[in-house]
């Protein structure tokens, strides 16, 4: 996926919006984290809170909440990612993603950052 | 006392949390815990201290004991003392810089296989302070898992450790605790049925229960399992030389007192508690895990492994706030079980239920006392007396120095004049002739 086609939280995840929108964690983040070394993915048919935690993502150095941009409907998660937590430093924007989501309020999306909004925030951070 | 923070730290402190003052941080403390009125007497030089301490001794009495309820009477063999005394091990506190301390990396690494060989289980931490926050812990990580906030256990699990599990939860009132009926002292898959649903985060087990029962185990967490439910067992260590493990039973979590791996008494602590679960559930475990690895040279190496979920990495965030372990009191445990090995801790085993099947026979020989339960034991069992259980305990501790077992009324009012007794491998055949002489005479 093309960093600029995507939107972001300020918690460094991205989001690819849709019906059925992917999430996964920006190639910042993963610079940051270092080497992952397990993923904790939520389950399927679960529903997902804007902001609230739904993942976890632990590196060497230290375990991240991954939070959800949207609220919604978990549709699927990257079972692949789990079985090889490196793939997450490898490819944050494809084959890294973390999970599906169904968004229930269109209006969840206003508040996320583009990538040039994003490129500044984390400049300033 | 040396206190490193000055006025303006402690002011800066307390307006980065938002609180007021130091009265305003502890304002939820009952008034009469914060700063109580000691009324201690003036101070003793060396000499006078001895003597008062020496006289204070000698109100111990050493007691013919046959209480258990948890902690257990055992034999601790000479070498254990011996080899926990040496100052590597007796003196040093928490390795800060762990890994520089390779000896108490490797006890506790030791210390770990042995937990895992003896519960059958994959994964074992370093060791929590006992069998009630062991137990408390594997709850709390049962409701991090699933997500659900109902906590379904056995009626028969030790009222201590359902004080203290209560205890953790107790910041909140969304937790819900559902007890499991028993049948006959025991858990059923009926009685179980009852009250396993879909909205339970875990079912807890303990065997042998508070009564001394064995469970069926297998029968249990296979229903457990079935229902996707999170199962927790608990058990006592010197029982699993002989009985099922919780492994078998297909725990996901079991815990157990550590005190019973050759731990003296010393009047409730310091005690071990044992936390093991099966692999899929490592990064849910509190505590430190110590872990086996090779430095860059192929050497072989202990380090501190998966921390990072623990308190000084994760803050808030972690899986537990404890950051400690009963490192002494673990390896004393591994020196016992490793002493013993398979074949003595299954003798061990064998004498402890030896022991109590003969007290429990010869207390049921004397005329109006009968087993309350009629199922398996292991070393403790219940009678029911035809008279106040209280009454009779005291006057037998005061007439012959024997201590009969554990009235269970204040515990469970609706048993009545039941009593807990305990015979473990301390207990000889003219101890336990000595008891049943001494209940026949005083009934």
């Amino acid at each position: 996926m093309k960093p600029e086609e995507l939107k972001y939280a300020k918690s460094h995840e991205w989001i690819k919006l849709g019906d059925e929108a992917v999430v996964g964690v920006s190639d910042y983040a993963q610079h940051e984290m270092g080497d992952v070394v397990f993923v904790e993915l939520p389950k399927v048919g679960q529903k997902a809170e804007k902001e609230k935690q739904c993942a976890v993502v632990e590196s060497v150095k230290s375990a991240f909440d991954i939070l959800s941009p949207v609220s919604g409907t978990i549709t699927a998660v990257n079972e692949a990612v789990a079985a090889d937590p490196a793939l997450l430093n490898q490819s944050p924007l494809d084959e890294g993603w973390l999970f599906k989501i169904k968004p229930e309020n269109p209006a969840d999306a206003e508040t996320l950052l583009t990538w040039e909004q994003y490129q500044v925030f984390i400049k300033q951070a | 006392m040396y206190l490193p923070h000055t006025e303006k730290d402690k002011e800066e402190m307390l307006k980065a949390i938002g609180v007021s003052s130091f009265e305003d941080l502890v304002k939820q403390i009952p008034s009469k815990f914060l700063n109580p009125e000691y009324n201690l007497p003036e101070g003793l030089d060396e000499v006078q201290a001895a003597r008062h301490i020496q006289k204070l001794s000698e109100k111990n009495r050493k007691t013919l004991n046959f209480l258990g309820a948890g902690a257990y009477e055992r034999y601790t063999p000479a070498a254990i003392n011996a080899l926990i005394s040496r100052g590597e091990f007796l003196t040093a506190y928490t390795p800060y810089q762990a890994e520089s301390s390779q000896g108490t990396l490797q006890t506790i690494y030791e210390y770990q296989s042995c937990m895992c060989a003896l519960y059958g289980m994959d994964c074992s931490n370093a060791s929590m302070y006992d069998g009630a926050t062991s137990l408390a812990e594997a709850a709390r990580a049962a409701v991090r898992i699933t997500g659900k906030k109902k906590i379904i256990y056995s009626a028969a699990i030790n009222p201590q450790y359902l004080k203290v599990m209560k205890t953790y939860f107790a910041q909140s009132e969304e937790y819900e605790f559902i007890a499991c009926p028993l049948e006959d002292g025991k858990v059923t898959l009926a009685s179980l049925d009852k009250v396993l649903d879909e909205r339970a985060a875990c079912f807890i087990l303990q065997t042998p229960n508070f009564f001394g029962l064995i469970e069926d185990g297998e029968a249990i967490g296979k229903a457990v399992k079935e229902k996707g439910i999170i199962f927790i067992v608990s058990a006592d260590p010197a029982s699993l030389g002989m009985l099922k493990t919780p492994g078998e039973m297909g725990a996901d979590f079991a815990t157990g007192e550590g005190q019973s791996l050759g731990l003296p008494l010393s009047y409730g602590g310091p005690y071990l508690g044992i936390f093991t679960c099966a692999k899929p559930l490592v990064r849910q475990m509190p505590g430190r895990i110590v872990g086996m690895t090779t430095d860059k040279d192929g050497k072989r190496g202990f380090v501190l492994t998966l921390q990072a979920r623990e308190q000084h990495i994760r803050r808030d965030k972690a899986s537990s706030n404890i950051c400690s372990n009963e490192a002494l009191c673990a390896l004393s445990a591994t020196i016992y079980a490793t002493l013993l090995g398979p074949s003595g801790l299954r003798e061990l085993a064998e004498a402890n239920a030896g022991a109590a099947a003969a007290a429990a026979e010869k207390l049921t020989e004397i005329p109006g006392i009968k087993k309350t339960f009629s199922g398996n034991f292991f070393n403790e069992f219940v009678i029911t007396l035809p008279c106040d259980a209280d009454m009779l305990r005291e006057k037998i501790l005061e007439k012959e120095n024997i201590d009969i077992g554990l009235p269970l009324k204040t515990l469970f009012p609706e048993m009545g004049n039941a009593l807990l007794v305990c015979a473990t491998e301390t207990k000889t055949e003219e101890d336990i002739d000595r008891l049943a002489k001494a209940v026949k005479e005083n009934l």
